[in-house]
């Protein structure tokens, strides 16, 4: 996830290049430009009919003159939109161990389920009298997710795993403000951490202090006490943490932290390490997001939409924004107002409407179809998986923190690759020519070159042994000097490296007209 | 378990490779006393078709859209959405991806995003656009915060007619931030507010929705020149996208960021979510933009290629120092926003838009005839404010029950404001027919005598 310090450019290529065809293209393999270079401007693949003459009300504000924007035919967008997903590695294409990021399987019977009208085709204003079948999932949803983790209340409107952090701390901030301690402004954050815990905490107004993680990769209690003092607001710990550990001195954490007055925000990226196993709220959690893209399933679709649900403690439940479930004599309703009512004093608003129903129902239907069973069954496997595909390398490759046995996800360094003129990128990107995405690579920054895997529970042991076997198959030929292999590498996918260097120095943003744009013909 | 591919004789030989003598043993990591013992309380797992069964059952508890004449908009709208484009991005290539962080294997999705990128900024008639934010709210928070980067300063104007919701949002980002807000208030479609009074030389931006919450279509211009003028940004918000076909766009009026939401073409209501925030600026201030931008460059061999850039203004390079700490933003709904702008093209959008705007106006007048029932814009794309006799929110539970989704009470997004509990907002569409407008009114003048 973290590209800090990575080779940008391409380095020198002498390998083999790609056949030569007349089309460039490559038999399944496309070339395909873009829709501003296929489309027309007079092409439309929607037949819409033309309303009947009247007088418009647009306050002399109609657009004027030509957009600039092409049109497709239905078979053209097909075929356009066909051969770009080609372009494309997915789960469903192979082996996908992105460490921190959990790219488990996706069932369809979700996307099944999010797509009925009664979930899909509802307006999040209609009346609430004519949704109880939404509210009904929210709170089913809801219940799991406290269940899950056994805190006391949920905030389910963040968008994504960043939102959510934005959502505790907001949350953590009106409670400190309810306590008239405005003076704690500073953050604890430990080296490891994903990038988005110090800016969430820098975009509103907190500063950021570093707290060095233990020579095992741990976070010691004994480093957090040093930091805190009355200035500090709370600490946004990872747990497992992203060198897949699980932070064996957390609970001595979470009680230095409350007894400085402080709160503890857990990142719950990695949380699918331990559904069914140990329960945040008892290891003395206020808030974790929880990322139902990672831990539940729903679809990366390539870089989103997600869903980052926020559990709180009794500490902050009361603070959770708008808007929030609410069972009483009159039923169950969405409050919708930020005003303070009764126990319920909400920071204020993080998104219009209500959140993420379409990513509510394909979690829900998730968890459902484990049920508790089948969960720490998941959890189980997939701690399993990473420490198997651990056990099948650690003799060739090298862990920053020795041979232990980790939670979901395995971390390499690049100390076995020292002397052979071999980065951690090159073996990226020697795993795209034998067919598998790559693993998070340079992240976490506590490990040099890190190479983190997480196979997730959705992998056989037969995909995992022929993993382990390339991987093995790699580090032999790191060995024996076969560097073209590498730093050719890739050679079979549909680009080979790419010129970052250039992308940053000369931004290219959007297409532009090379000739003038077609006449407005309206 | 049908998702979970190992076997018990699997876990055992792998426990064995391992040097495990249980599954316990992997989690030894965690304090003992901190381990759950058994299962959670929770249900079993349940077969595929049991939990369609109940899911099923919450989904038929719902008015789907679809069932009823439905007039229902205030920032998210019903559109017909091609058959083609679903299916697309249900592509698992395209579903399963992740954040084009390998561009060597993610060129389908980098590709989709510079044309996503490059159709937001001809609509917006901006210079750039990035690669999408959650949805038009949070790219209202986001925009603010990036005004005030570029000006130096920290106080913000929005207009009173800014959408509710977007005005919260804004409020408790910059509440939190330490930033200072005036939210002017509302002056309903047809009267004018005062806004350029509020420009001063402290304003880092005036944060202004065309078509307004209530329908109005803003002139932008004078409040560009009002904000150049003393050196802040024009923020213009535009919560139904396909206006943009038919309504001047922001950027010719003078708009320095323009953020949308993006839902209404391509992606269904869901209730909310997930949507798509459409975010454009000027390419001066690209460095201070946040999100995700992608980026044309060429690979080893020399060929076209696209690529994630200028990523050291984002979270995963910077950290506390970043342009914002979004990562993950709403790419599958990109892509349905990108493919259905494909399919309509400049015809089909501005026919599109025509459409809405030709079904507003007939909807409009039939509603005339309605007894104590007003409109009261002077201007509208296809939503407009009704003045309503007593209070709207009853009206819109007493119309729902009679089978008609009428549109929304302001009061449910104001409140604290009494004095607008008579105003309703009614959207219409090309989904609309003359039966439905027909039944609306009926129900109205029904529920109304």
């Amino acid at each position: 996830m973290n590209s800090e310090g990575r080779p940008t450019a391409p380095s020198q290529t002498t390998g083999i290049s790609p056949a030569r065809t007349f089309t460039a293209n490559r038999a399944l393999q496309q070339e395909e430009g873009l829709l501003f270079e296929i489309g027309r401007h007079d092409v439309t693949g929607v037949d819409l009919e033309e309303p009947a003459a009247f007088v418009p009300r647009l306050g002399g504000l109609e657009r004027a003159g030509a957009i600039g924007l092409p049109g497709l035919s239905e078979p053209e967008a097909m075929r356009h939109y066909v051969r770009l997903s080609q372009k494309n590695y997915g789960i469903d294409s192979g082996l996908f161990p992105l460490g921190s990021c959990t790219m488990k399987h996706n069932p369809r019977l979700n996307e099944k389920m999010a797509r009925l009208p009664g979930f899909a085709d509802i307006h999040p204003l209609q009346p609430q009298s004519t949704v109880p079948g939404a509210l009904a999932l929210m709170e089913m949803l809801s219940h799991w997710l406290i269940e899950m983790t056994g805190m006391n209340a949920v905030a389910l409107s963040p968008k994504a795993g960043a939102h959510g952090e934005l959502c505790g701390m907001m949350a953590i901030k009106a409670a400190l403000a309810a306590r008239g301690e405005h003076e704690r402004q500073v953050v604890l954050v430990p080296d490891s951490a994903h990038g988005t815990n110090p800016a969430t905490a820098a975009l509103i107004g907190f500063s950021v202090r570093s707290v060095p993680a233990g020579a095992d990769g741990m976070v010691r209690a004994d480093a957090v006490k040093a930091a805190l003092d009355g200035d500090v607001a709370a600490i946004m710990l990872t747990n497992p943490n992203t060198c897949g550990l699980f932070e064996a001195e957390i609970v001595a954490i979470a009680a230095a932290v409350h007894e400085a007055g402080a709160y503890f925000y857990c990142d719950g990226a990695n949380f699918n390490a331990i559904v069914g196993k140990a329960r945040p709220g008892d290891l003395g959690v206020d808030a974790m997001h929880i990322n139902l893209h990672k831990t539940f399933s729903t679809p990366h679709g390539g870089g989103g939409p997600g869903a980052g649900p926020v559990v709180l403690s009794a500490a902050l439940a009361p603070f959770a924004p708008a808007p929030y479930l609410l069972r009483d004599g009159r039923g169950l309703r969405l409050v919708e107002d930020t005003a303070r009512d009764g126990d319920h004093a909400p920071f204020g608003r993080l998104t219009a409407f209500h959140g993420q129903m379409g990513m509510y129902v394909r979690a829900l239907s998730y968890m459902l179809s484990h049920g508790a069973n089948g969960m720490k069954q998941a959890s189980e496997d997939a701690v399993l998986n990473a420490n198997y595909i651990r056990a099948g390398l650690s003799d060739l490759l090298t862990q920053p923190f020795g041979d232990q046995p980790c939670m979901h996800e395995v971390l390499f360094d690049d100390a076995w690759l020292k002397g052979t003129g071999l980065t951690t990128l090159d073996i990226a990107k020697a795993l795209i020519d034998e067919g598998y995405h790559p693993m998070t690579i340079y992240f976490p920054l506590v490990a040099h070159g890190a190479m983190l895997i997480e196979p997730t529970e959705s992998e056989s042991k037969l995909s995992l042994d022929l993993f382990i076997a390339t991987m093995r198959d790699l580090a032999l030929a790191v060995r024996a000097g076969e560097k073209e292999r590498f730093l050719s590498a890739p050679r079979l996918s549909p680009r080979r490296r790419l010129d970052e260097t250039r992308a940053a120095r000369q931004p290219v943003l959007r297409w532009k007209p090379r000739a003038p744009l077609p006449r407005d013909t309206d | 378990m049908r998702y979970l591919p190992l076997t018990a004789v699997e876990r055992q030989d792998m426990l064995a490779k391992i040097g495990a003598a249980s599954m316990d043993d992997l989690f030894l990591g965690i304090p003992a006393d901190k381990r759950l013992p058994g299962l959670m309380e929770l249900p079993a797992g349940r077969g595929e078709w049991d939990v369609e069964r109940l899911l099923n059952g919450l989904s038929a508890q719902n008015k789907a859209a679809g069932d009823v004449p439905f007039f229902v908009g205030a920032g998210a709208y019903r559109h017909h959405i091609p058959a083609s484009v679903d299916h697309l991005i249900q592509r698992s290539e395209f579903l399963t991806s992740y954040t084009p962080y390998q561009p060597e294997i993610a060129q389908g999705t980098l590709h989709y995003l510079f044309e996503f990128q490059t159709q937001v900024a001809l609509l917006t008639g901006m210079e750039v656009a990035n690669a999408s934010m959650y949805d038009g709210s949070t790219a209202t928070g986001e925009a603010v915060l990036m005004a005030h980067r570029l000006t130096r300063r920290a106080r913000a104007v929005l207009s009173g007619t800014l959408h509710p919701h977007y005005r919260t949002v804004v409020e408790t980002l910059s509440r939190m931030a330490g930033d200072d807000v005036e939210a002017m208030v509302p002056a309903i479609a047809g009267s004018s507010e005062d806004i350029l009074a509020a420009i001063d030389a402290d304003t880092s931006c005036v944060v202004v929705q065309s078509p307004s919450f209530y329908g109005e279509i803003i002139d932008l211009r004078p409040i560009a020149a009002k904000a150049h003028s003393v050196g802040a940004l024009l923020i213009a918000v535009v919560s139904e996208a396909v206006s943009f076909g038919l309504v001047e766009s922001p950027g010719a009026l003078g708009a320095d960021i323009v953020v949308a939401e993006g839902q209404s073409i391509g992606n269904s209501l869901n209730f909310g979510g997930p949507y798509v925030g459409l975010f454009a600026t000027r390419q001066k201030f690209v460095r201070q933009m946040p999100g995700r931008l992608c980026g044309e460059t060429v690979d080893a061999d020399g060929r076209r290629s696209f690529v994630l850039t200028l990523s050291t203004r984002e979270q995963h390079i910077r950290r506390d120092k970043a342009t914002s700490n979004i990562c993950t933003n709403s790419g599958l709904c990109c892509l349905a926003f990108t493919i259905h702008m494909a399919l309509l093209g400049e015809t089909g959008l501005k026919r599109l838009a025509h459409l809405n705007h030709a079904h507003a106006v007939r909807l409009a007048d039939m509603l005339r005839d309605v007894k104590g029932v007003e409109v009261l814009n002077h201007s509208f794309f296809n939503e407009f404010t009704l003045r309503v006799p007593g209070d709207a929110a009853t009206l819109v539970e007493a119309l729902a029950q009679a089978g008609v989704l009428a549109g929304v009470p302001v009061s449910r997004l104001e409140p604290e404001r009494p004095h607008l509990k008579d105003l309703l907002l009614v959207a219409s569409s090309e989904m609309n027919s003359d039966d439905d407008r027909h039944r609306l009114v009926a129900a109205m003048k029904k529920v109304l005598a």
